[in-house]
């Protein structure tokens, strides 16, 4: 036998020739990175800088603006709109409960009850994507029209006076109340905590159920203590998907909403695009996302996941 | 790609692998015959696959060279190196059928007419029905001939097989160990093939390197290795083996004489991987297999010049063709011996008083200074 | 009642079916209609004179062919930069891995119109003229991040040992990436690509704040919410949803006719 093994002792042979990676190979990478991370950088990051920038500048359109570091801006900007804040919160918040308690059901029966049916009911799910969301928002100016079949149905059953008690219409109207701003926020969302819930049930081993059904639990209790726990990280991962962009959203409070509807999104479209008082509408807008960032933070540390999206 | 002119053997020479601090495989030359059916056997994590992949290309060596044949093959990526691999979990193409996955060799070296050479080697594994199917319609074992297909008709110089029978169940393995071995007789290419299952290795292979820590411990016909452990490893991962510390009492040319606790036993010094001397240390091994076994009561019936020991049974488990002692003696705790079931002795059971004897022939002596537990704990372990 | 118990679920969960379709039945009913004024909010009488002549309100079909062009260049942009960095992130090693991830998270994690006025902020103090262009740059920088995750996951999830496969049976880099990696990579490649589209084409809100003078087709519908809605609008939607759900179930049915003539 020709063969032979190394004395276990034995040192590299001399002079050894080594082997590096070339210089080319290891650049590849950075290759592949180069063009995308560039667009981020140039088209995310700095126009964040140059935001930053401007909201530190005073002057006026006339004279252009000049950088004075002029934080007060913040102060101002916050004291005067902490309304509109206090509102997109409160308004975001809810649409993403009522996303996630109407979307629960709806994902937990394709996940676990549709059958053959699955596909169609997620087709069904994703399929009002195809219409423009602008158009569908529209058309629940038509559906929750003034003296329209739903506003007569809901002040039949009463319903209007226990949400007009709560502050949420007025009168026998539903159209530019907060109710609708919220109503269309939930639908306009509804399917970015649904896929996330349905694909995080989906996983869930059915024979789970089966064996906490026979260590004595009933169908509530396996709910509670099996199901629900198993499926958080979609509940995170949807309701991070709506509250996120509900936040900053200002089409359903102008379409469906009324001056006293209005959301830090509206003030800053206008203060950007109609009054042009850029550093006011700069500085709102990273008070926002501050705001929204420092929420998602705790939120994820809350809830115990870092698994996102 | 075909080379099958004298001079096409596989010559790894210094070769090693590190990653960062971190070395797989430490400097090692080996030499791998054509037409061998060569077998690297190890535990996981202990540089087998990093050598394989080394002569496939697939890694590149921080140190030495590789050869095949007169030709150094170092520098070639792995499509222009006349080997071929069948990966661990088959890596069959998923969006190809099994007709494409085994033309795809061909095809990347553009030739046009494969039909014929394609159906053939579907043929020898006995898969042509199939061709149209994708892989994840077939099953485990039949996935793994289309590896073994995909990558033979390409007639490469060497065939490397990575744990090639891991994902099969035991009785599917078996089966498949004789297929292989069938289809390197009637091809006549050299396998190198990369196990953690001595039984597989020795059933196999003309040749086994047992690998540990990224070094060769032993290298040879798998009967070398089994009777002639130089290691403690190796007389531990291969089989079972009682290794006794012993005092070296003479160490005549032809003979040694050890004592433990009581008890004289000779070995031939023939069979010593290290050179004893009187005074010195000495790990004594015997396989369990050569022991015989007799009652206490009986120990005048056992022929002179052979070892003996005393000791009592401390369990016994029946398996059919042979019951497993396992014994308590002073010279060693847990002794183990098999005995073939021809006539069982009622009176052979636990707290029974008992003497061991077998030809000193049979024992093998190794270098005290190593753990004396060395591949123990790893022999179960899979990949 | 126990029926109605035990079928709390599959009730609930119709409803918020019931909930999600309704405006586009409402959509549909209404491109049928013949309204009075300026907005097509109350039924007065069905007609199809708006069928007969989708293009025949001034700049809506001009709007809508500028939003499919900016939504195609915008796709083949972000799939081709996100497929690369997809790549990168999943199959080397290299310094700075956790700053691209997060990068790459970010705008993802961001409300829109935070992303939609700091792009206005830069295009304003660099003096860059808004409209088409500036819009393109906006699309494919939000649509980047959804294909990076897309593919990543498809390519997470594929066994590198393939392309060693692929290269140990004499395929070079550039054949071993067109025959074995992009067809296992294609599903979320094309997974990316179908979300930056329709992402592209319904995009309002960073529109909006940098299109200039320029009109999409959601800039002409919000434009008409004040000004007045044309039946059109109504007929556009509903064709367009007809025209994708009958492209889902053709994409199903064969898909299932695939399934079924492979038994496994």
């Amino acid at each position: 036998m020709t063969a032979t093994a190394a004395p276990p002792q034995a040192v590299a042979p001399a002079e050894p020739p080594v082997h590096k990676a070339s210089l080319r190979k290891r650049l590849v990478p950075y290759w592949l990175l180069l063009p995308g991370i560039l667009w981020l950088l140039v088209f995310f990051v700095l126009p964040m800088l140059y935001q930053a920038s401007t909201s530190v500048q005073t002057g006026s359109l006339e004279e252009g603006f000049k950088v004075t570091w002029h934080f007060q801006t913040y102060w101002d900007a916050l004291t005067e709109y902490y309304p509109q804040f206090l509102r997109s919160l409160l308004y975001a918040a809810t649409a993403t409960v009522l996303c996630l308690l109407l979307g629960y059901p709806l994902a937990y029966l394709i996940a676990f009850k549709a059958g053959r049916w699955r596909n169609l009911l997620l087709v069904l799910v994703i399929a009002p994507f195809f219409t423009s969301f602008l158009i569908r928002t529209l058309a629940w100016k038509t559906i929750l029209a003034d003296g329209g079949p739903v506003v007569d149905v809901l002040n039949t059953l009463h319903v209007l006076d226990v949400t007009s008690w709560l502050g949420m219409t007025e009168g026998e109207r539903v159209l530019a109340t907060p109710l609708a701003v919220v109503c269309g926020l939930t639908y306009n969302f509804l399917p970015f905590m649904i896929l996330p819930l349905y694909t995080s049930l989906e996983r869930i081993d059915t024979r789970l159920h089966e064996a906490a059904g026979d260590l004595y639990a009933r169908p509530s209790t396996t709910f509670r203590k099996v199901t629900f726990p198993l499926s958080m990280p979609g509940v995170v991962s949807g309701t991070l998907l709506t509250f996120i962009p509900a936040s900053g959203d200002y089409v359903n409070a102008e379409l469906l909403g009324s001056t006293d509807t209005r959301m830090i999104g509206n003030v800053i479209q206008s203060q950007y695009l109609r009054i042009l008082d850029y550093p006011t509408a700069a500085a709102l807008s990273f008070i926002l996302m501050a705001i929204v960032l420092i929420m998602v933070t705790v939120y994820i540390r809350r809830a115990g996941t870092e698994d996102l999206v | 790609m075909t080379d099958k002119t004298a001079g096409g053997d596989v010559r790894l020479a210094g070769i090693s692998k590190h990653y960062g601090s971190f070395t797989a495989v430490h400097p090692l030359d080996l030499t791998i015959p054509q037409g061998s059916f060569f077998a690297l056997l190890g535990a996981s994590g202990c540089g087998k696959t990093t050598t394989l992949r080394m002569i496939a290309g697939l890694e590149e060596p921080s140190t030495g060279t590789v050869s095949l044949g007169d030709r150094e093959v170092t520098q070639l990526p792995p499509y222009k190196r006349p080997v071929n691999t069948v990966f661990q979990s088959y890596a069959l193409f998923p969006h190809l059928n099994i007709y494409e996955n085994v033309a795809f060799g061909l095809r990347r070296r553009g030739i046009k007419s494969v039909k014929k050479q394609v159906e053939d080697m579907l043929e020898l594994v006995e898969l042509g029905q199939f061709a149209q199917r994708k892989p994840h319609q077939l099953s485990g074992g039949q996935q793994q001939r289309v590896a073994v297909a995909r990558a033979l008709i390409n007639h490469p110089q060497v065939l490397l097989l990575d744990e090639p029978l891991g994902a099969l169940d035991l009785k599917l393995r078996r089966q498949m160990q004789l297929e292989l071995k069938r289809i390197q007789t009637e091809v006549g290419i050299t396998f190198v093939h990369v196990t953690h299952d001595q039984e597989e290795a020795m059933t196999m292979a003309d040749t086994v390197a047992v690998m540990n820590g990224g070094r060769v411990e032993q290298l040879g016909a798998p009967a070398d290795l089994y009777e002639n452990p130089k290691t403690t490893f190796v007389a531990n991962f291969l089989g079972t083996s009682n290794l006794i510390e012993a005092e070296v009492l003479e160490a005549g040319a032809a003979d040694v004489t050890v004592g433990s606790a009581g008890a004289t036993l000779r070995l031939p010094a023939a069979r010593c991987s290290t050179t004893p001397k009187a005074g010195g240390k000495l790990l004594v091994g015997v396989r369990p297999e050569k022991i015989s076994l007799v009652h206490a009561d009986e120990e005048d019936t056992v022929a002179a010049g052979r070892n003996k020991i005393r000791g009592t049974i401390a369990a016994s488990s029946f398996i059919g063709v042979s019951t497993q002692f396992v014994i308590d003696s002073p010279v060693c705790p847990e002794l183990e011996v098999y005995v073939q079931n021809i006539e069982r002795d009622a009176r052979l059971a636990p707290g029974a008083e008992v003497v061991l004897h077998w030809n000193p022939e049979h024992t093998f002596g190794l270098d005290a200074a190593q753990d004396i537990d060395a591949g123990i704990e790893t022999v179960e372990e899979g990949a | 009642m126990r029926w109605l118990r035990r079928n709390l679920v599959v009730i609930a969960g119709l409803g918020t079916l019931a909930y999600m379709i309704l405006p586009n039945l409402v959509v549909t009913v209404f491109s049928f209609n013949n309204p009075t004024g300026r907005f097509n909010y109350a039924w007065q009488e069905f007609s199809l004179d708006a069928w007969k002549d989708p293009c025949g309100v001034a700049d809506m079909c001009g709007s809508l062919a500028l939003s499919l062009q900016l939504a195609l260049w915008a796709t083949i942009g972000a799939t081709v930069l996100g497929t690369a960095i997809a790549f990168a992130l999943v199959r080397y090693r290299f310094r700075a891995r956790g700053a691209v991830n997060s990068l790459i998270f970010l705008p993802m994690a961001m409300p829109e119109i935070v992303m939609a006025a700091s792009l206005l902020a830069l295009f304003l103090n660099m003096g860059i003229q808004l409209g088409f262009w500036t819009i393109l740059i906006a699309h494919v920088m939000f649509c980047l991040s959804f294909v990076v995750a897309a593919v990543k996951a498809r390519v997470l999830s594929m066994d590198p040992r393939l392309e060693e496969a692929a290269r140990d049976l004499y395929a070079g880099p550039v054949q071993t990436f067109v025959r074995v990696t992009l067809p296992i990579a294609a599903p979320g490649i094309a997974a990316g690509a179908l979300l930056s589209f329709a992402l592209s084409f319904d995009d309002f809100i960073i529109t909006n704040f940098n299109s200039g003078n320029t009109v999409t087709f959601p800039m002409f519908v919000w434009g008409s919410a004040q000004r007045g809605t044309p039946v059109q609008i109504n007929v556009i939607g509903t064709a367009m949803f007809v025209i994708a759900v009958l492209v889902v179930l053709a994409g199903q049915m064969v898909g299932n006719r695939r399934k079924n003539a492979q038994p496994k």
